[in-house]
């Protein structure tokens, strides 16, 4: 293993890192700008031109705030909780392919972490294990609102990891590899060969497992504000609150991306062009996040279950079975 | 060096986070430590170059353990200790070293004696999910499928047993038919 290698892997760590915690700035801004132009209102509009630095006024906010561990609470556990999300929200991105790889002062860069070649499963279960944190600050929380919460937070993990699965499988069959850069290489020819138009079924189950996998509203169960408080999130302040709510933003943006990449052509041929469509493509689905909290209620735990194991695994099996029978004649 | 740093260090996580599962009171602190360490046994697959099994390794223990986790919530109070009671200390501490010893020498005599071949070697240019599904669907079919069946039929009998009151729900129910299904499961008691 030389130097080199050492150097560019350190780099690219730094600056992914350095990026999406700020797009998760960012991102709080977006949403609330967003939701006040659905709702016909402001928005932050104070704190600098045009609220611009409302994100630094909530960071300086967020750090400076008292840091408080409740009595009762299971101390390591409760601390850990918050890291846990933060940080396999970011271990989630060493498999992804964030543009095309390009040649910067005679050396060639390839904007991916790790590119293993089951880039796919490792994404989805690494932000599998991000629901652990909700449900560990739940659980250890000594609160009743955040045991409710972790019940949902442990229901939706284990009935969505199955929708995620299926859905995938439909593509996984077409493209026959688990990388996503093959993904990318194999809807290279232009929209037409885009594998949402041969695979719409496996598109919007995947992209509604992607709402309840990130907690998003129609599915935002677990930190639902009108009912159970902030769920996971009540008894926490300062800096450990905000860990969670980083790692949801990074969550966002990197489901986007896989979304992107998977369905809609990722940076196609990997020209400079493609790259900039893929951001386009990455920004769209990410107001789409936010566009549906906007227009849509919350659903029932009840209603979501029911959604999940009566109506989307059904559809899901039988996807992968007609994908089945048309590649095989 | 790297690997042998890293195999060292993730050794060392896995035994501390299961002798932490082993040793605590605290269902909390057992589960997570079970977690963690199912999770840093994952690393040993991503050092030996079996990605596809490392992945799989995530995902299946980390929905299992969250399984344990829903289990733990119902019994326990997790932010308590547990009592635990146990008649003799001594034949669980005698057993339990027996297999964990019997493990150990299991797996050391094949390396001592040097006899270890493999079977299946790894294919040079084939991908790590497809050497898997190779031996899967080729050598092990049978007992693969065999698997499968033995799953299909204890979702069948979970859902039979789980499954009596399903055309019936709480949440849509209004408070009066509530309180005659209970006073008519009253009736049906006395």
């Amino acid at each position: 293993m030389d130097i080199a290698f050492l150097i560019e892997t350190v780099v690219k760590i730094v600056v992914i890192l350095l990026v999406f915690s700020a797009l998760a700035g960012f991102g709080t801004y977006f949403e609330r700008k967003v939701l006040a132009f659905m709702q016909r209102r402001l928005g932050p509009m104070h704190v600098g031109p045009y609220g611009l630095l409302q994100i630094a006024a909530d960071g300086i906010k967020l750090f400076t705030k008292e840091d408080i561990v409740p009595q009762n609470v299971v101390g390591p556990i409760f601390k850990i909780a918050p890291v846990i999300t933060a940080a396999t929200a970011f271990m989630a991105a060493a498999a992804i392919p964030f543009m095309p790889s390009f040649t910067m002062f005679g050396y060639e860069v390839h904007p991916i972490l790790a590119d293993i070649n089951i880039g796919i499963l490792y994404i989805l279960g690494v932000m599998g294990i991000g629901l652990y944190g909700p449900l560990l600050g739940g659980l250890a929380s000594a609160n009743k609102w955040a045991l409710i919460s972790t019940a949902r937070a442990a229901s939706i993990f284990i009935s969505y990891e199955v929708i995620t699965g299926l859905a995938l499988l439909a593509p996984l069959m077409m493209v026959g590899s688990l990388s996503l850069i093959d993904f990318n290489n194999y809807q290279v020819g232009g929209i037409a060969s885009w594998i949402v138009w041969s695979q719409p079924v496996a598109f919007v189950l995947f992209v509604i497992a992607g709402f309840a996998e990130t907690g998003r509203t129609p599915f935002h169960l677990v930190a639902n504000d009108h009912e159970i408080i902030d769920g996971f999130g009540t008894e926490y302040s300062g800096m450990r609150w905000g860990l969670f709510f980083i790692g949801e933003y990074a969550n966002m943006f990197f489901i986007s991306f896989v979304i992107a990449i998977l369905f809609l052509g990722g940076y196609g041929d990997g020209s400079g062009l493609g790259a900039l469509a893929l951001l386009a493509k990455v920004s769209f689905i990410f107001f789409f996040f936010l566009w549906t909290r906007a227009a849509w209620p919350d659903v029932r735990p009840d209603q979501l279950m029911w959604l999940c194991w009566k109506v989307l695994m059904p559809i899901a099996v039988i996807n992968i079975v007609i994908t089945g029978i048309v590649m095989m004649f | 060096m790297f690997e042998a740093i890293a195999f060292y260090l993730f050794a060392f996580l896995t035994i501390v986070m299961f002798s932490v599962t082993v040793f605590t009171k605290q269902a909390l602190y057992a589960l997570t430590a079970l977690a963690a360490g199912m999770i840093f046994i994952s690393a040993f697959y991503f050092l030996l170059g079996a990605d596809f099994l490392g992945a799989v390794q995530i995902i299946v223990y980390t929905g299992a353990v969250m399984a344990l986790y829903a289990f733990g919530m119902m019994f326990f109070d997790t932010t308590r200790n547990v009592k635990e009671y146990g008649r003799s200390p001594q034949i669980i501490f005698l057993l339990s070293g027996m297999i964990a010893l019997l493990i150990v020498i299991i797996f050391v005599v094949p390396i001592v004696s040097e006899n270890i071949t493999a079977i299946y070697p790894v294919i040079e240019g084939v991908g790590n999910s497809q050497a898997v599904g190779m031996v899967l669907f080729t050598k092990y079919l049978i007992p693969f499928e065999v698997a499968a069946v033995m799953l299909l039929v204890a979702m069948i009998a979970g859902i039979v047993l789980a499954g009596k009151k399903m055309d019936y729900s709480l949440t849509l129910m209004e408070d009066e038919e509530i309180k005659l299904a209970e006073e008519s499961k009253e009736k049906a008691l006395s």
